[in-house]
């Protein structure tokens, strides 16, 4: 073990590495922050390049890649309320109303803090408890898969500001439109109305981009009168990085709580970054005491997001490396590069290819470190470039940098018109008091639910009880006390605190509940 | 703003035309033939998988032999369908190719009213490799010979689960065929990919899968392989029968070539299929895809057409006996 180590620090700690890393973050981060470019796309636009070089600086690069852009997703989450990359959904919910209030500067700073250490609690995770963790992730079959979407759905609750009833409409109108396209088990075709186009469904990128960014562009085309409008706010305080730092460190339980969520939710396959950070948002929200205040653009909000959609980085990388099954699309594109250099993970990778392995491993650690002067920098650019743009320039450029991300995804133009149209519905819905929010966690989650819960009927009629399948297994068991929980927590704070801000969800809860 | 708007403006104007001259320096071909432009290589899936895979394999012996840029490019969706439906509309000339896969190109235009394509719009251009399909149950389970599993199976009809990837796939068609042959029924839980498949049967959620050969390889310490579809035993699991060994007259494998649009000029056919016969017949490569675990081929154009002719014809009444059309 001893000399492995040794090889694979020496593997790291070299100019070329360094290097690498700097390089990797720093294109990761550009890409995460332009929305539409993936982290799964940057990977795996440059696998062909890694395939020449020497395996220990292609993996260094690609993680250092996959890293920077789950993390540059946050730049424009909160700068123009719109995901870079799907893991950032959850820190446009508290990033861009800090951005609006002028805080753009102090978001950027938290979400840069929250990721680094988000980041590292995750590769803790990943160097040290990789195969138990691999393990247990096999438990989670097709009901555990349906009732975490369940569970998922009751962040519902949080991220409806305004009226609970419109959130579950909301949701409900993002279930149906993830319904779209072929099913997913008996393999029909659904809902497309005779048009190829919509034979794949709706794509996630596309709606994710139309939903959020469309709607913010109209809405700052409309508002601007003047034509020194700037698109936010920006005030450059001083000291800025250790007073956040200090902020964060006093609460080192919601730093911890959505890494840790995190690294599980990456670990599980198929549940990627934008699951991880909507779940460690909503978990912060209902353990803190100031839940009226998530939403409207407080640290701790962006901080819950962006350290759960960091640390999930590496627990994706878990059941890769261990199990040889990638626990996200960007974890799939690593796998196949390992497999181009002619690793296949396993146990095997661990010893014959340990020095390799580890000195991935500790180029992660690497990466997420260099996140924090790139991201700083980076960021302070960017926000103070944002501030100085008119928007006469910058409506119709995110406007251009949309369709470029809409279409790059698949190379496909039809996702350009699915972007443009969902994005005038945004906009429609929006003005009746519907937020996106709500529709985009139907739209991922429903796919899920919807295989989870054909597949688990199968197994139930296989197997002679469909009861047993859904009901009698542990880690379900777990996700329906979680998601009991999460609905009632709503109606005994309303029973407690009668004329707090809260009430006014409450009482859309308990309508709705009565008219049922 | 505006000064410094401008710089980057015009520092972003510098970097485009740069980037438009080495793409048209690199590209030109010596002769005035075809080709004389960079190539899309378009993979109907995911980056990652093994079509993407291959593919990456294969682009710098194409380049060099065409003398040109081969660019992938993936244009994932409908299991690949959408890929197909574009190329049905592309520009017949040659610089657009597209990853072909059996039984996917046979059995999506069978079942869906309108797939976007048809099989027969698709012009075969080179058949390169095969993944066998193989059945494995987990290694403490009571079958030890695909005869067990099918005598249970006969018995208890629909008790037994069987994971693989996706609906109107390999798997699937492999499970339907299974079936066929031996007038048993399981019940199949199709997974959304290969990778969840795997984790679903690992994890015990379903008693048998259907999985590729690299999958059957990589976990070998973790199942027992009961049969692989290919014609002779597989050298990467010499321990493993043949279907047609273990009684049951069939073969299953996802075949990979690459298609061109209908109506390409022969003459171009004759170039990109010298290449890619060039290609898989390299020593070098072929080494590589016999360490993924492929079973390599040199099938070219007319014997690849008649092959696909062979397979619609035997899918097509597997999937009508058995009422899935």
């Amino acid at each position: 073990m001893g000399p492995m180590l040794l090889e694979a620090l020496t593997g790291v700690l070299n100019p070329v590495s360094l290097l690498f890393v700097v390089v990797g973050v720093s294109a990761g981060i550009i890409v995460g922050a332009l929305p539409g470019l993936t982290a799964t796309m940057a990977i795996a636009l440059l696998v062909p390049f890694t395939f020449t070089m020497q395996p220990v600086f292609g993996l260094v690069l690609l993680g250092a890649i996959y890293s920077g852009a789950i993390y540059g997703g946050s730049f424009s989450a909160i700068l123009i309320n719109t995901p870079g990359t799907p893991s950032a959904i959850a820190t446009t919910f508290d990033g861009y109303p800090m951005a609006q209030k002028g805080e753009a500067y102090r978001a950027i700073t938290t979400a840069t803090l929250a990721s680094v250490i988000g980041g590292l609690i995750g590769v803790a995770f990943l160097i040290f408890l990789s195969p138990p963790l691999a393990r247990a992730s096999l438990k989670f079959g097709p009901p555990e898969y349906f009732w975490l979407a369940v569970f998922g759905l009751t962040i519902i609750a949080a991220v409806s500001p305004r009226s609970m009833i419109k959130g579950l409409v909301g949701g409900g109108i993002g279930l149906l439109i993830s319904t779209i396209g072929i099913a997913p088990i008996q393999g029909a075709v659904r809902f497309n109305f005779g048009t190829l186009a919509l034979q794949n469904g709706i794509s996630l990128i596309p709606a994710l981009i139309g939903f959020f960014c469309i709607p913010e562009v109209l809405r700052m085309a409309e508002s601007s009168s003047t034509s020194s409008d700037a698109v936010v706010p920006y005030k450059r305080q001083r000291k800025m990085v250790t007073r956040v730092f200090h902020a964060l460190i006093r609460k080192p339980w919601l730093l911890l709580r959505s890494a840790i969520l995190g690294t599980i939710v990456g670990i599980i396959p198929g549940a990627g970054g934008n699951i991880a950070g909507l779940v460690g948002y909503n978990e912060a929200m209902r353990a803190s005491k100031n839940k009226e205040k998530f939403g409207t653009g407080i640290m701790d909000g962006v901080a819950a997001s962006e350290s759960a959609n960091n640390a999930e980085v590496a627990g994706s990388l878990i059941p890769m490396l261990t199990l040889g099954v990638p626990g996200a699309p960007p974890a799939a594109v690593l796998f196949g590069a390992l497999l181009l250099q002619g690793m296949r993970p396993g146990a095997e990778l661990f010893t014959y290819h340990g020095a390799t392995i580890h000195a991935f491993l500790f180029s992660v650690i690497l990466a997420n470190i260099e996140i924090l002067p790139l991201g700083i920098i980076l960021g302070r650019a960017v926000a103070a470039l944002m501030q100085r743009t008119k928007v006469q320039t910058m409506a119709p450029l995110i406007i251009f940098l949309s369709m470029i991300g809409a279409y790059s995804i698949y190379n496909n133009v039809a996702d350009i018109y699915t972007m443009v149209v969902v994005g005038l519905l945004a906009h429609a819905l929006r003005k009746a008091g519907f937020f996106p929010g709500p529709i985009v966690l139907g739209l991922i989650l429903g796919p899920f639910a919807e295989q989870g819960l054909l597949q688990s009927i199968l197994m139930g009629r296989a197997g002679g009880s469909i009861f047993q399948v859904f009901f009698t297994r542990p880690i379900s068991l777990i996700l329906i006390i979680l998601t009991i929980i999460s609905v009632v927590t709503p109606i005994v704070v309303h029973y407690r605190t009668k004329r707090g801000k809260h009430s006014r969800i409450v009482d859309s809860v308990t309508r709705q509940e009565a008219s049922e | 703003m505006t000064t410094k708007t401008w710089r980057i403006a015009a520092a972003a104007a510098v970097l485009l035309i740069a980037a438009t001259s080495f793409v048209c320096a690199t590209g030109t071909s010596e002769d005035g033939g075809f080709p004389q432009r960079p190539i899309s290589y378009v993979i109907p899936f995911n980056p990652g998988g093994q079509s993407d895979v291959t593919a990456t394999y294969q682009k710098p012996y194409l380049e060099d032999v065409l003398g040109v840029n081969v660019t992938i490019r993936h244009q994932p969706g409908a299991g690949g369908a959408l890929a197909w439906a574009n190329l049905v509309n592309a520009d017949p000339d040659g610089y657009t190719l597209s990853g072909n896969n059996l039984p996917h190109i046979i059995i999506q235009p069978l079942v869906r009213d309108d797939a976007g394509y048809e099989t027969e719009d698709l012009k075969p251009l080179y058949l390169f490799q095969t993944t066998p399909i193989g059945i494995a149950v987990a290694p403490d389970s009571p079958f030890n010979t695909l005869q067990e599993l099918v005598d249970y199976a006969a018995d208890h009809p629909g008790e037994l689960t069987v994971t693989g990837s996706g609906t109107h796939t390999g798997h699937h068609l492999a499970i339907l065929q299974l079936q066929h042959q031996t007038g048993t029924e399981f019940t199949y839980i199709p997974a959304t990919g290969a990778a969840p498949s795997v984790a679903n049967f690992l994890g015990g959620h379903s008693q048998v899968i259907m999985a590729n050969s690299n999958d059957l390889v990589a976990h070998q310490d973790e199942m027992k392989v009961l049969a692989i579809g290919t014609t002779d035993r597989f050298p990467q699991l010499p321990e493993a029968p043949t279907f047609i060994e273990a009684g049951v007259e069939m073969t299953a494998g996802i075949d990979r070539g690459v298609c061109l649009p209908p109506d390409t000029p022969e003459d171009v056919v004759a170039v990109l299929e010298a290449a890619f016969d060039e290609v898989s017949r390299d020593p070098e490569f072929r080494a590589q895809m016999d360490e993924l675990g492929f079973v390599t081929h040199s099938i070219g154009a007319t014997e690849f057409a008649e092959y696909i002719d062979r397979r619609k014809t035997e899918i097509e009444t597997v999937l009508r006996e058995l009422g899935e059309i």
